[in-house]
């Protein structure tokens, strides 16, 4: 992990340096240079999209794996809503927290009981601090993170608890002590993630010092392993499940605000989307009385993460399909003794885009970006290895790239260069 | 103080949907710059709020930030129809916006309130039948 601790990474042998990356990336964060992409630490948000487009599956991210369990006297799996949604002719929850436990794992605790408390505890936050509305939903960290570098005046609004995965990770280490007698260390909170962004939040913590979760396994890591356990449960699962209709739901979006019982809010999701929003909410284009609104930057929400293996949208009638026997909410607060979900931590604007420290540096700066931008041929090919010919004028500006990257550039140079020589040439 | 820095925008009132796409591109800028968040937000909400203005009561127009180290200065000059009594149309709620503007959620009479709110200076030159200049003043 870097300094700012992403967990999406190149595999430097797979990158042809095709470029297709560096266009969807919304922070513009990649470049290619010397035929290799590079994405640039603090600028990453962990969305995924490079690692959903690269067509030579040159992007991953980190993440642990289950052998990890060898660490710890005992473990818990946490297991992500969405993981509900992944496989076929699922009818019962239980099923697949058996096979969870079968797997390697001492306990489960459902990341979807978690998320009613903190859709009960969002409701209450909502109700009482009517000075921050709109409150921006803080359960993608993607979302926080793209928050912290790209929209400063809206950090304030952003909800200060802590993610159902979070409290999921603190109430299950709470419930293993207890009934175990081991020290806290020793045990092992293994959260089954949909995305490479909730494997950052946990080795870079958001609102909090520490992560509550020990281990970040892959759904699509264990997903084979558990297909093969499920029909071993099918006719006697154990009784594991606690949480209703109200916290499997966070695994799509609508889900979370589902859970507010209140209409004055609203969800976006899909990258593109939740930018559209910060940018109208950051120039107050939404109504005043607009309580709270929810972003998943996956499309569809969690079940659009990029470690899940199911299509999103059949993942979307897989999860309907199973919450409807359940009760509405089954995970009610009072059931778990004292816990913490505020956020302990600042979650401060994080200028990265800053041209230079002072007013100043920066305007002159710009200007020569301006400049610059004009001098280039305005075609955003990428041949330089930036998304744009803006982005590509910055770099100049900065000093991590030429002009003549740009192989248009390059072209007219060499061109004059022969003419130059060829007159030359006439002369002798 | 000299200026630094000027930016120029042309704001056509052809398409609807393309409004705020100068204080959107400014708003960037400024952010590039390390402007402070509170200044980039007044500077956002006035710009947006006038670009609309021009959109939606004269023909479009033209705007021009100016940033210095100890300012920023948005001047919106519009070739539209004047405004007949400027402050009548300082006061919250008053708009002549026709039904159809209303319908779409534009109209409610806060635009020119707002841009007085957030900025530190405003003034208004108009002529009827010439055109409108809204200066605009947010010091950093
Ligand atoms: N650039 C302009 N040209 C002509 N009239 C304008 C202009 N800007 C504002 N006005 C007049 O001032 C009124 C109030 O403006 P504003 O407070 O923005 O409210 P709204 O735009 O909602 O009507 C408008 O209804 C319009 O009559
Ligand atoms: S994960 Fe997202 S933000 Fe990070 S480099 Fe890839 S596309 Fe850019
Ligand atoms: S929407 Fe959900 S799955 Fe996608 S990045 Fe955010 S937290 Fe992860
Ligand atoms: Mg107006």
């Amino acid at each position: 992990m870097d300094h700012y601790g992403n967990s999406v990474y190149l595999i430097e042998n797979l990158c042809k340096g095709c470029t297709n990356c560096i266009n969807r990336c919304p922070t513009q964060a990649i470049r290619v240079r010397n035929n290799k992409a590079v994405i640039t630490p603090g600028r990453c948000v962990d969305c995924g999209e490079c690692i959903r487009i690269c067509p030579h599956h040159a992007k991953k991210a980190k993440r642990d794996f289950i052998d990890a369990t060898d660490k710890y006297k005992y473990t818990v799996a946490l297991p992500a809503p969405s993981l509900c949604a992944q496989f076929n002719n699922l009818e019962d929850i239980n099923i697949l927290l058996s096979a969870i436990k079968s797997i390697g794992f001492d306990d489960v605790f459902e990341v979807s009981a978690a998320a009613e408390i903190v859709s009960e505890e969002s409701r209450k936050y909502i109700a009482s601090h009517k000075e921050q509305w709109p409150l921006i939903s803080t359960a993608c960290p993607t979302v926080v993170r793209l928050v912290q570098v790209r929209f400063p005046n809206l950090c304030d609004n952003l909800l200060p608890l802590i993610t159902p995965a979070e409290l999921a990770g603190e109430l299950a280490r709470k419930q293993a002590v207890e009934k175990t007698g081991l020290k806290p260390e020793e045990i092992g909170i293994f959260f089954l993630s949909p995305c490479a962004s909730k494997v950052t939040s946990v080795k870079n913590p958001i609102g909090m010092e520490k992560s509550n979760i020990d281990e970040v396994l892959a759904i699509k890591d264990i997903y084979p392993i558990l297909l093969a356990e499920l029909p071993k449960f099918v006719e006697q699962p154990e009784d594991l499940s606690r949480s209703g209709k109200i916290g499997l739901s966070w695994g799509i979006t609508g889900g979370e605000v589902g859970g507010l019982l209140s209409d004055a809010c609203v969800a976006a999701d899909g990258i593109e989307n939740v930018i559209h929003v910060l940018e109208d909410l950051e120039d107050d284009k939404f109504s005043q009385n607009l309580e709270f609104i929810e972003l998943n930057a996956c499309n569809g929400g969690c079940v659009g993460g990029v470690m899940n293996v199911e299509n999103p949208f059949a993942a979307k009638a897989k999860m309907q399909h199973l919450r409807k026997y359940l009760p509405v909410a089954a995970a009610r607060s009072d059931k778990y003794g004292e816990y913490n979900v505020n956020w302990t931590s600042e979650v401060e604007y994080q200028p990265v885009f800053e041209l230079a420290d002072n007013l100043k540096e920066s305007m002159e700066k710009m200007n020569r970006i301006e400049e610059l931008t004009k001098e280039l041929p305005g075609l955003d090919c990428g041949c330089c290895g930036a998304p744009t010919c803006k982005a590509h004028a910055e770099d100049i500006v900065k000093g991590i790239a030429r002009k003549q990257d740009c192989i248009h550039v390059l072209r007219e140079y060499i061109h004059k260069l022969s003419e130059d020589i060829a007159e030359l040439s006439e002369g002798i | 103080m000299a200026d630094l820095m000027e930016l120029n925008y042309v704001v056509s009132n052809e398409d609807f949907t393309r409004a705020g796409e100068a204080s959107s591109d400014v708003k960037k800028k400024l952010k590039q710059l390390g402007v402070s968040p509170e200044a980039i937000r007044k500077v956002a909400i006035a710009l947006y709020e006038g670009e609309i203005n021009m959109i939606i009561h004269a023909y479009g127009g033209k705007i021009k930030v100016t940033i210095s180290e100890d300012a920023i200065t948005l001047i919106l000059a519009d070739k539209g129809p004047g405004i007949a009594d400027v402050e009548k149309a300082m006061q919250a709620g008053y708009s002549t916006a026709p039904d159809k503007v209303r319908s779409l959620g534009f109209g409610a009479g806060m635009g020119l309130p707002n841009m007085k709110k957030n900025s530190d200076r405003m003034d208004i030159q108009t002529e009827l039948g010439v055109g409108t200049t809204v200066t605009m003043v947010i010091n950093l």
